[in-house]
């Protein structure tokens, strides 16, 4: 009991409260959704694993994007940069049909990345150095992203053969879990750590509560600033790695479309304010499940793909009005007059 | 003879009253301005000259009183009406469009048109043109953009701008708290013609120099009251100061001193010919160690920009800064930082609190920040750390992980202290401490300064608008006035008195 008090006073509580009710949902009008098989070749599948598949690299990306948003900015780049990730990629393996790679692969996972830093890097010099609003700032590169992209891949798909580049996306062999959910649990303990054992969380709320205070305690405010939107640039690369090993290839136009908008949601929906300060990384983590299992939930019920966007943002706006601290001031108020009611009534009996 | 003086006022406020929720601005405010001079509207931050001005100009609406102006009773509601009667305000930004040329700066909103309806370019540039040389003799390219002239010329267009209007009264709020000596002298010559042509001015700045030079008479605020009307000629700085100030000043007033820090002579920090421009002038100063060093001078007399260029905020053009006897480069607050020097800044909510972390995270912050980043100091150790400090300045708390945005002044503001105590630093320079904090957190504060001094030799630098916690605390009381050191006060010399008249100018002191 005191457990579940403690609980519902958490920063958690709505977030959690949101899922289970879908998780509800699911378990009582969707057959088998909690059933996991174990396939012939050994991996695990159903929808719960389904679930954390797809989410994994939304979860990476909206790691990224908590830090982002806890120091008051925003990264809205990180959907084109998942794109340019992919491109570097698939460029360095190449797209021969008999799936040799004209580089190592590890040489194009580097470059994969490397490229989502170097993206960071640009956006953390335009906000942190030439103090351009980050909204602004990062939106030169979702403009700009996915014609960087096509320049990439000379406007071409680039479909790639090599085998190991679908294990990203896929399963390692002899590997039950599929490797992006590994990718994002590795993710999430690295942010855990920095949470935990460096002062980084400390000083990306501080700057992002109260910036002038910051600097006056010493703070070097441009590198907090500067290290956030690499660490997201990172992330970025590194979904974006994941994205383009779903489809085995380097879709300039479509990989990561939009998802910044749910890395952001996910944050959001996470308990950390989009004015900065306080963040929740396991907040954040449940926002990004919840939005997948939204997904999952309404394409198991049969809503068509092409009605999804709505379905979505129906519930989303539900869970996001429940969230806000004026409903739950009217909660609040409605509580109170029902207790006097309540009492009135004892009186009278 | 009462109804001849009555007649020779353009715009006289009576009885004014301004409520602010929760707050009386303004009570019973009375304000007369004659025909042709200059008046000085004067009293310390939030003595309420701001908010009349905004009541006259139509910002703010009076809760009671009244206007009368050029024979009739006003009632502004906004800015543009008071300034369709005459009554035009510069203030101290310039708030002019810096991408506009100048002559669309000088007539936004009421340009000239041509039969057609658009805007007759022509016309206008000749317009500003002449407008800039008739009455106020400059001769400039009314084409280029705003922002191709410098901060001063800026505020001569901005005034060209407001006396355009039919002006018969102009406000200028702070117009030189950005301009150097000669721009300063400009403006005052372009004032005395506009005065000849018979306009009205209402001058409001600090510098005392300024009021006396420029001023034909003056009239005092001080916490939203009346104080009186004056011709400067006939009132003494240390009369206009001790009005200010709300407070008599008799010679040999004695405090009640606590028990002083004496200074060892060995030298802590000495600075030469210091100059941050408009900031600060050709500051020379030393610090002893185990010393409380205090700041004396009136709000915008530049105490707080000698702190901010000792702790690395601003940044010194001229001269060199000396720590135990090695020059060093400053470059941010982390260097001075490292040197042993912290700063408790004067704005606790803008730059001191962090208000949505815990009170612990507050105090292990600078500490953390001086570590950098990855050398995070264990939870254990930031308990402790924050205890002891709960303890030693007896915060209250109801345990170290309150927000500190819950906690009332004074204890914010000793966390922020045991923000720096953590760092344990060689000089603690703390900026108005007492603030807004009640009357037992306030000497508590007091008396910590003087023991830091006396028990662990730390230096302090102790910047206060109240004069007699400065006489109480202080070994050594440095007067600051128009952003200049003026004198130096030391042991016996230290009074409130003596601090008064040091920053009139009329101290010279027993040496």
């Amino acid at each position: 009991m005191d457990m579940l008090k403690k609980l519902s006073h958490s920063s958690l509580a709505l977030p959690l409260a949101a899922l289970a009710l879908l998780l509800l949902f699911n378990a009582l009008f969707v057959d088998d959704f909690f059933k996991i098989e174990v396939m012939e070749n050994g991996n695990l599948y159903g929808r719960p694993i389904d679930i954390l598949y797809r989410a994994s690299s939304l979860i990476i990306l909206a790691l990224g994007m908590t830090f982002v948003i806890a120091t008051g900015g925003v990264d809205i780049s990180v959907g084109a940069v998942c794109a340019i990730s992919a491109a570097s990629c698939c460029v360095m393996l190449g797209g021969d049909i008999s799936g040799i790679p004209e580089h190592p692969f590890v040489l194009a996972i580097l470059c994969g990345i490397g490229a989502g830093v170097l993206a960071g890097i640009w956006n953390g010099t335009l906000v942190a150095k030439f103090k351009i609003q980050a909204m602004v700032a990062t939106l030169i590169l979702l403009t700009a992203g996915r014609g960087i992209a096509q320049l990439l891949t000379d406007g071409q798909i680039i479909t790639v053969y090599y085998k190991p580049f679908s294990y990203i996306g896929g399963n390692i062999p002899g590997i039950p879990l599929p490797t992006a959910l590994l990718i994002a649990l590795c993710m999430v303990s690295l942010v855990i750590w920095l949470d935990r054992k460096t002062s980084l969380g400390l000083m990306i709320q501080s700057v992002g509560i109260n910036q002038t205070a910051s600097k006056y305690a010493g703070i070097n405010v441009t590198l907090v600033l500067f290290c956030v939107y690499i660490f997201s640039g990172f992330c970025a690369g590194t979904a974006g790695l994941i994205e383009g090993s779903f489809i085995r290839a380097a879709d300039a136009n479509n990989c990561g479309l939009n998802m910044e908008m749910d890395a952001i949601l996910a944050v959001t929906l996470g308990g950390t304010l989009m004015i900065g300060g306080k963040y929740y990384i396991g907040g954040t983590i449940i926002g990004a499940i919840t939005i997948q299992t939204l997904t999952t939930t309404m394409y198991a019920v049969g809503v068509s793909s092409d009605r999804l966007p709505a379905v979505k943002a129906v519930v989303i706006l539900l869970i996001i009005v429940i969230q806000s601290e004026k409903f739950k001031q009217m909660y609040r108020n409605y509580r109170l007059k029902q207790g006097s009611s309540a009492a009135k009534e004892a009186e009278h009996a | 003879m009462e109804q001849a003086a009555k007649d020779t006022y353009l715009l006289t406020m009576r009885h004014i009253d301004m409520f602010f929720p929760g707050v009386k601005a303004l009570k019973d405010v009375s304000f007369n301005l004659k025909k042709g001079e200059i008046h000085s509207l004067m009293g310390e931050n939030g003595a309420g000259k701001s908010t009349l001005v905004k009541v006259l100009t139509g910002v703010y609406q009076k809760t009671r009183g009244e206007i009368e102006f050029d024979g009739q009773v006003i009632a502004p509601k906004t800015p543009l009406e008071s300034q369709k009667l005459g009554i035009s305000t510069v203030y101290q930004e310039v708030n002019l469009c810096q991408n506009l040329s100048v002559a669309e700066n000088i007539y936004i909103g009421r340009e000239p048109k041509t039969a057609w309806g658009g805007i007759d370019w022509a016309t206008m540039s000749e317009r500003a043109a002449k407008l800039l040389n008739e009455k106020l003799g400059l001769s400039l390219d009314v084409n280029k953009t705003l922002g191709f002239y410098p901060v001063a010329m800026q505020q001569m267009i901005a005034i060209a701008r407001a006396i355009d209007t039919q002006c018969k009264v102009l406000i200028l709020d702070e117009p030189t708290s950005s301009l150097s000596d000669h721009e300063t002298a400009r403006l005052f010559e372009i004032m005395r013609s506009l005065k000849e042509q018979g306009i009205s001015i209402i001058f409001i700045s600090h510098f005392l120099e300024q009021i006396y030079t420029i001023c034909d008479r003056i009239t005092i605020l001080r916490d939203g009251t009346y104080v009186g009307e004056y011709e400067v000629k006939n009132l003494k700085r240390i009369d206009l100061i001790s009005k200010m100030m709300g407070k008599e000043i008799s010679e040999g007033e004695i405090e009640s001193n606590l028990d002083k820090a004496t200074a060892s002579s060995d030298v802590l920090v000495e600075t030469s010919k210091v100059t941050v421009p408009g900031k600060v002038k050709d500051l020379s100063m030393q610090i002893n160690k185990g010393e409380v060093i205090g700041l004396a001078g009136l709000l915008g007399s530049g105490r707080t920009e000698i702190a901010e260029t000792l702790f690395g905020v601003l940044q010194k053009s001229e001269g060199s800064i000396k720590i135990d006897g090695t020059e060093i480069s400053i470059k941010n607050p982390m260097s001075m930082m490292l040197n042993k020097i912290a700063f408790c800044p004067e704005d606790r909510k803008l730059a001191g609190i962090i208000g949505d972390l815990s009170v612990r995270e507050n105090i292990i912050l600078a500490m953390q920040a001086k570590d950098g980043m990855f050398r995070h100091m264990p939870r254990a150790k930031q308990n402790e750390l924050a205890d002891y400090y709960i303890k030693l300045l007896r915060i209250k708390v109801s345990d170290r992980e309150q927000k500190i945005s819950t906690l009332s002044g004074g204890n914010q503001q000793k966390v922020i202290i045991a923000r720096w105590l953590a760092t344990e630093p060689n000089l603690l320079i703390l900026d108005e401490p007492t603030r807004g904090i009640d009357v037992g957190t306030k000497s508590e504060i007091e008396q910590l300064a003087v023991s830091l001094a006396k028990e662990k030799n730390m230096s302090v630098v102790f910047i206060s608008g109240e004069l007699g916690e400065e006489v109480r605390t202080c070994s050594r009381v440095m007067v600051i006035r128009d952003h200049e050191k003026v004198t130096e006060l030391n042991g016996d010399e230290i009074s409130t008195a003596h601090i008064m008249q040091a920053i009139a100018g009329d101290y010279h002191g027993h040496a």
